[in-house]
């Protein structure tokens, strides 16, 4: 208990921030920032689990995290029966196509020494093959797009309730950082950063163009959701009495009767879009705990010793006949299977789809922010890092205005230079995270809660 | 003549924007080749720190405009740059004294600079929008174009027109005389000597006397010269948005590593084949053909290889396939 005792007082003091927020601003609000607070904590236990466990970076954060939005939208919405038909064909005989040219290439690669002649067999089978899709493709895409293009326009998905995304949003992340793994890993870390920053933006550029998969920058709307809406929970009995319960003190010290059916429609109003965020939070909190249960067992296993062992001394390992390469792979493909997931939740709490927003500064910087800053290599770091950083980066708004009024207390309210700063409140955050990830870097640089092995 | 006219569309749209496009790149893979070279890190502030730059040279513009100071047919930015260069300068070696030395001094590996210079650049763009804001700004003035289309197609007679902006032009100049002055001061003087030295081997360079101190300061000189420059030919040519240099730190990366990171002139290639493969390979070379071809294989479609939306992705690509079967680069990096 008492060794876990700056585990507790930190998130009491954030739980207590967030009470204050649900006090003085709204519930609503302060149901939104935890249950994003949540999120962020999934994105940092997969950047933790590659980075404090194994020491790999990944600033492909952002690639995973579209990647399992993308599975969202692919897993709930329902399928377009005329796009299958005009163009379905063509696509799944591309996709085909695909796997034939990848399972040649490996065919190749197994089958002939490595010599400029097999190099040059592959470039072939590559590029004929990337030719020939095209053409297989082309009038299939073309005919999907061209199908109520303001509505559809695309394939559609399965149908299936948006929860089964978040496995398949993992399975999708995991799968592309397979892919990267196997091709990037290889690289020095510095190398490994920028190649995989490079790479989540490729992903990012297939997701918003490919408008017959995704609709691309027109977006994806009305997701289904896992919560119940807020206008048929506004007409359910039992809801409204539920809300008639909990407000009755107040709703008591209305005597009239229409007034008083006023401000219990204004109650029920309200409490549905709490109720809806509540499940969403009681959703997200079961995520978390699973993966928290998941990574703790996993960090004290003899799989996390020897993790540790190859993050602190790569060579070391190696000589003691761990498989450092496989290793590196498999958790560089668990991390980012992490990430999808909280990528899916995130489509699922929106229910919207938007690949344009879809940014490095907010989905990978922002992620390592929370990381280094919460305490990398300690999952309940971690968390809390996801939930200080998000939390100062809605907060950041109002902190700053209050911040500009106090300086400028002095000056006029027309004066230029106050109204200037005014303007500017929203681009604080960004130097909130910058100076704060700079302060901790310098003076705690292994985050508020660092990592602590225990021995047992 | 239809030869003639194919050949002129192709330097229209393709040559003349890659060429300035690809300077623009060079000058900052060669800053963040420098950085990486001498001060052994990934400088993720890249793109940030030259629109700090680019925001000083607005700055100043701003003031001279309002002054009534120009060049006439030049933009006024040239004037104001070397006075942003000063700041800038400044701006870097007040970093460097507050954030970079710490960590310089305690050898950290060069991940854990990574990140700090992922700090810088979170401040340096929030500096940057609380000053400027975010919006697109557009600072040039002066002579727009050196020849326009409509002339050119006067003078010669030809189908196509040639349109060359000046900014262009500028910024080609500016480029060479920049590039070749720094590849002199490299080469040629002793200080640039020891800097190369220093960044191949630095115990073998503080043995033989070379003040660590100095190099530094000088190299992070030379990198505010980069930026300013580098950022400020940017926005002529196009115009100036915190967010698009942000992004440009991206291709920018994959220039320096293309052509090999800690390898100037290395980048200074690099920039120009990301620059000449981005738009090669989105070009729509439909009507080149119907020039180049008789008229009955005139083509049906666009012939564009990706579509523009792919441009970013092009040069990314590039990269990935440079990293898997060169890693060191086309020309071999981590030679200063």
């Amino acid at each position: 208990m008492r060794k876990n005792l700056n585990v507790i007082a930190a998130y009491s003091i954030m739980m207590g921030l967030i009470i204050l927020v649900g006090i003085f601003q709204s519930w609503n609000i302060a149901l939104s920032i935890f249950n994003l607070c949540l999120i962020s904590a999934v994105m940092t236990m997969g950047a933790n689990i590659q980075w404090g466990y194994a020491g790999l970076i990944n600033f492909g954060i952002m690639g995973y995290t579209a990647l399992g939005g993308l599975a969202a939208v692919i897993i709930s919405v329902d399928p377009v029966q005329e796009a299958w038909s005009a163009g379905g064909y063509n696509i799944l005989f591309s996709l085909f196509l695909i796997i034939g040219m990848v399972l040649s290439v490996r065919y190749v690669l197994k089958k002939y020494h490595k010599s400029k002649i097999r190099t040059y067999i592959i470039a072939t089978i590559i590029i004929s093959g990337i030719i020939i899709i095209r053409f297989v493709s082309e009038p299939g895409i073309e005919a999907i797009e061209e199908i109520n293009p303001a509505k559809t326009g695309f394939l559609g998905g399965f149908g299936l309730p948006i929860v089964f995304s978040w496995v398949v949003g993992a399975l999708f992340a995991g799968g592309l950082a397979f892919v990267i793994g196997k091709v990037a890993l290889g690289l020095r870390a510095d190398y490994l950063a920028i190649a995989t920053l490079l790479i989540s933006e490729i992903v990012i550029a297939i997701i918003k163009h490919e408008d017959w998969l995704t609709r691309g920058v027109k977006n994806v709307i009305g997701l289904k959701r896992p919560a119940p809406y807020e206008v048929n929970l506004q007409q359910t009995d039992w809801f409204i009495n539920l809300v008639e319960k909990f407000n009755s003190g107040k709703l008591n010290l209305i005597s009239d009767l229409t007034e008083r059916q006023s401000a219990l429609n204004q109650f029920v109003i309200e409490g549905s879009s709490v109720f809806v965020k509540l499940c969403y939070s009681g959703l997200f909190l079961v995520v978390v705990i699973i993966l928290l249960i998941l990574t703790q067992k996993a960090l004290y296993s003899p799989w996390g010793r020897m993790m540790r062992a190859i993050r602190d001394n790569e060579e070391a390992a190696n000589a003691m006949g761990k498989n450092v390469v496989k290793q590196h792979l498999l958790i560089f493909v668990l991390g980012s299977a992490i990430v999808g997931i909280a990528g899916a939740m995130l489509v699922t709490q929106d229910g919207l789809f938007t690949p344009g927003s879809y940014r490095p500064m907010r989905y990978t910087f922002l992620i390592w922010v929370m990381v280094i800053v919460g305490g990398s290599g300690n999952n309940f770091g971690a968390i809390l890092g996801g939930f200080v950083v998000w939390f100062l980066w809605i907060e950041a708004a109002p902190i700053g205005l209050y911040l500009v009024n106090l300086t400028t207390a002095g000056l006029d309210d027309t004066h230029f230079l106050k109204v200037h700063l005014i303007e500017s409140v929203p681009y604080f955050r960004f130097l909130m995270m910058g100076l704060g990830l700079l302060l901790i870097m310098r003076y705690r640089p292994k985050g508020i809660l660092p990592e602590k092995i225990e021995i047992k | 003549m239809d030869f003639l006219n194919a050949s002129i569309l192709l330097l229209n749209y393709i040559f003349v924007p890659a060429l300035a496009y690809g300077s623009q790149l060079a000058l900052g893979a060669i800053f963040v080749t420098l950085i990486y070279g001498i001060l052994r890190f990934a400088n993720f502030a890249t793109g940030d720190m030259m629109s700090f730059g680019t925001m000083f040279t607005i700055l100043f513009t701003w003031y001279f405009q309002s002054v009534g100071i120009g060049l006439g047919v030049l933009p006024t930015a040239l004037l104001a740059i070397p006075f942003a260069v000063i700041f800038m300068i400044g701006y870097m070696l007040l970093i460097d004294k507050f954030v970079f030395k710490y960590y310089r001094f305690n050898k950290s590996p060069p991940v854990q600079l990574a990140m700090v210079s992922i700090g810088v650049m979170f401040v340096t763009q929030a500096v940057v929008r609380i000053i400027i804001g975010p919006s697109d700004r557009r600072f040039s003035d002066g002579e727009k174009f050196i020849i326009k289309a409509g002339e050119f197609k006067e003078m010669t007679g030809l189908n196509e027109g040639l349109a060359i902006k000046s900014t262009q032009v500028i910024t080609i100049l500016v480029t060479i005389i920049l590039v070749s002055t720094l590849f002199w001061f490299l080469n040629k003087t002793k200080t640039g000597k020891s800097m190369r030295a220093y960044s191949d081997n630095e115990d073998l360079a503080l043995l033989s006397g070379i003040d660590p101190k100095r190099i530094v300061m000088i190299t992070w000189i030379i990198a505010g010269i980069l930026a300013t420059i580098g950022g400020a030919l940017y926005g002529l040519d196009k115009s100036f948005k915190p967010f698009t240099y942000f992004n440009n730190m991206l291709p920018i990366f994959a220039a320096a590593i293309v052509g090999g990171i800690g390898n100037p002139f290395g980048a200074f290639l690099g920039g120009y084949v990301i620059a000449f493969s981005e738009i090669l390979l989105t070009y729509a070379y439909k009507k080149f053909f119907m020039y180049v071809l008789p008229e009955s294989m005139e083509p049906d479609g666009l012939i564009q290889l990706l579509s523009t939306d792919y441009k970013f992705a092009v040069s990314f690509s590039i990269l990935v396939i440079v990293l898997l079967y060169r890693p060191s680069g086309i020309f071999k990096g981590k030679v200063l």
